[in-house]
């Protein structure tokens, strides 16, 4: 019924393009972008937030409050009370796996995608 | 598509002879209590401008129905009202598509009173870069490449067109991309269901 509409031409052009969206598809939807943050305190999970909308989060440690903050689907630790600041100066993360941590604080924070990968600590 | 002046949308041609002897008169009702009414001002018009017109129209109208149709997610469109656009393209050729589909952005947009907000800029942004993909789209091969590649390959400029303006002005964030293969998925099944009904029409007649 459709097919005398679609010439030889088309069928190339809808090759090609269903191609393009199946490629879209597996880059954008492994996973790769992180989908959320998973903030820790003391070893045990403080609060999952999305990374879809803004916003900056105090968590409470041993040493003080470590500030974190949410922004444009990224997250850092704002503000530290540890001597070094090692987590501060890691900046922002963006890929799911990537993990900040204040160990004087005991404030992590680790970003997930839709589903966990592994690394070579964890298998 | 004649060359020749000006459109009649921008020309107010002030004519007394276009012979309408009935609307002549009754502009001219003595009743009137409109001072010193001007029955002069007739746009001269074209029978190239009527059809422009009835184009738009149809496409209009396939705009309204299609926002009675609900959507999962704002944005994923059938765009109907590029049926038109299509038929037009092949038929009357690439300045008559472009009349016909810029008439139906502005004057859809001042019918659902959107005139001049980001969903305006988005239709118009959408619409310009698919006239312009049009462009060079029906310079392919008549024999291979039919409606239907037209048809996809515009819905994929319009897409592009609109993620782009999206991300630059109203939502400068990567989480966008997350959208895409879906707006990207509709853009190719529309694009495939509107390029057949427009060879459709284009076989019918």
């Amino acid at each position: 019924m459709f097919l005398p509409y679609i010439k030889v031409g088309d069928w190339l052009i809808i090759t090609l393009s269903t191609g393009l969206v199946i490629y879209l598809t597996l880059t954008l939807w492994t996973g790769e972008l992180a989908d959320k943050a998973v903030i820790r305190s003391g070893g045990k999970v403080f609060r999952e937030v999305p990374l879809s909308h803004d916003q900056t989060i105090a968590v409470p440690g041993p040493l003080g409050i470590s500030i974190i903050a949410i922004e444009h689907r990224r997250a850092r630790i704002a503000s530290d009370p540890s001597p070094r600041q090692y987590c501060v100066r890691q900046g922002w993360l963006q890929q799911a796996g990537e993990i900040a941590i204040c160990l004087p604080n005991q404030v992590s924070v680790e970003l997930v995608g839709s589903h966990k990968r592994y690394d070579s600590l964890n298998y | 598509m004649q060359e020749s002046g000006v459109r009649s949308q921008e020309s107010e041609a002030c004519t007394q002879d276009t012979g309408e002897q009935n609307s002549e008169s009754r502009i001219l009702n003595p009743e009137s209590r409109i001072p010193n009414p001007k029955p002069f001002i007739l746009l001269q018009t074209t029978d190239e401008d009527h059809h422009v017109a009835r184009m738009a129209a149809v496409a209009l109208g396939l705009t309204l129905l299609e926002g009675a149709i609900p959507s999962p997610l704002p944005g994923v469109k059938p765009g109907l009202a590029n049926i038109v656009t299509l038929i037009v393209l092949v038929r009357y050729g690439w300045r008559t598509a472009v009349w016909v589909s810029l008439l139906r952005v502005f004057a859809g947009s001042l019918l659902f009173g959107n005139f001049l907000t980001p969903g305006f800029f988005l239709s118009l942004s959408g619409a310009l870069i698919s006239l312009l993909m049009l462009s060079f789209a029906r310079h392919l091969p008549q024999r291979w490449f039919g409606p239907v590649s037209h048809s996809i390959l515009a819905a994929f400029a319009h897409i592009s067109g609109q993620m782009t303006v999206v991300y630059f002005w109203l939502i400068p964030n990567a989480g966008l991309a997350y959208l895409l293969p879906v707006f990207a998925a509709a853009a190719l099944v529309f694009g495939i269901l509107n390029g057949i009904i427009a060879a459709r029409f284009l076989k019918d007649n």
